[in-house]
């Protein structure tokens, strides 16, 4: 068994997917038409057959309050590696990004955390 | 007299200082950080429910200030109530060294 899919919950898919790939710079690996909704997922280009990310919708009525109340004790649901937690801040910054955390050397890791724009923090993170 | 037994009772504890540490280290920070800070950096496995304990403490006593941004909390650090115990015991000019 290995993990091939893992889910970030979003608002709006066509935002997500933006976000995702202009200011996080993933690539979009799968988007096909399920429902009223997509199978929408990105990858790293780093790792174009590893586990990829699906974008998916949080129209269950539950996904709204629990994501809410994540998002306001800053709570970062989803981790991505970066090579340089102090590097990609600035760059993200530049492109407009909010960071809800700076950059943050907490010993063995460095983290950052940031918002997607689509309900969600995202942790940052470097292991020294 | 309240006011002041909030105060000292606050500081009265570790968890509670290093709290303040860390916000005078980065001011302005989510309860996640807080959280993080503590477990990471002082190896505290207190809880969040703790943690925020912790945080209506040190509000109550004036030393914490919590502020909605957006939809995130941010907890900041005013020292403001520290100078009541430096008016009621002055602190000395430092003799010039020799």
């Amino acid at each position: 068994m290995r993990i091939n899919i893992t889910s970030v919950l979003v608002d709006d898919q066509a935002k997500a997917l933006a976000f995702y790939t202009d200011k996080l710079g993933f690539t979009k690996k799968t988007d096909v038409p399920a429902g009223d909704a997509r199978w929408l997922t990105v990858v790293s280009p780093a790792d174009p057959d590893g586990v990829e990310l699906l974008l998916e919708p949080d129209g269950h009525p539950a996904a709204r309050p629990f994501k809410n109340a994540l998002v306001g004790d800053g709570i970062p649901y989803t981790q991505f590696a970066v090579d340089d937690v102090y590097a990609e801040v600035e760059r993200l910054k530049g492109l407009g990004v909010e960071f809800t955390q700076e950059a943050t050397d907490l010993g063995p890791v460095v983290t950052a955390v940031l918002d997607d724009t689509c309900g969600n923090l995202i942790q940052l993170a470097t292991m020294k | 007299m309240t006011a002041e037994a909030d105060l000292f009772k606050a500081l009265g504890d570790a968890t509670r200082r290093i709290i303040l540490d860390e916000l005078s280290e980065q001011d302005g920070q989510t309860l996640f950080e807080i959280c993080g800070r503590l477990t990471m950096k002082h190896g505290l496995a207190s809880s969040r429910q703790a943690i925020s304990q912790h945080l209506a403490v040190l509000e109550q006593a004036g030393l914490v200030h919590t502020r909605r941004q957006g939809r995130y909390k941010f907890h900041h650090l005013d020292t403001g109530p520290l100078r009541s115990i430096v008016e009621r015991w002055p602190i000395d000019r430092e003799e010039p060294s020799p």
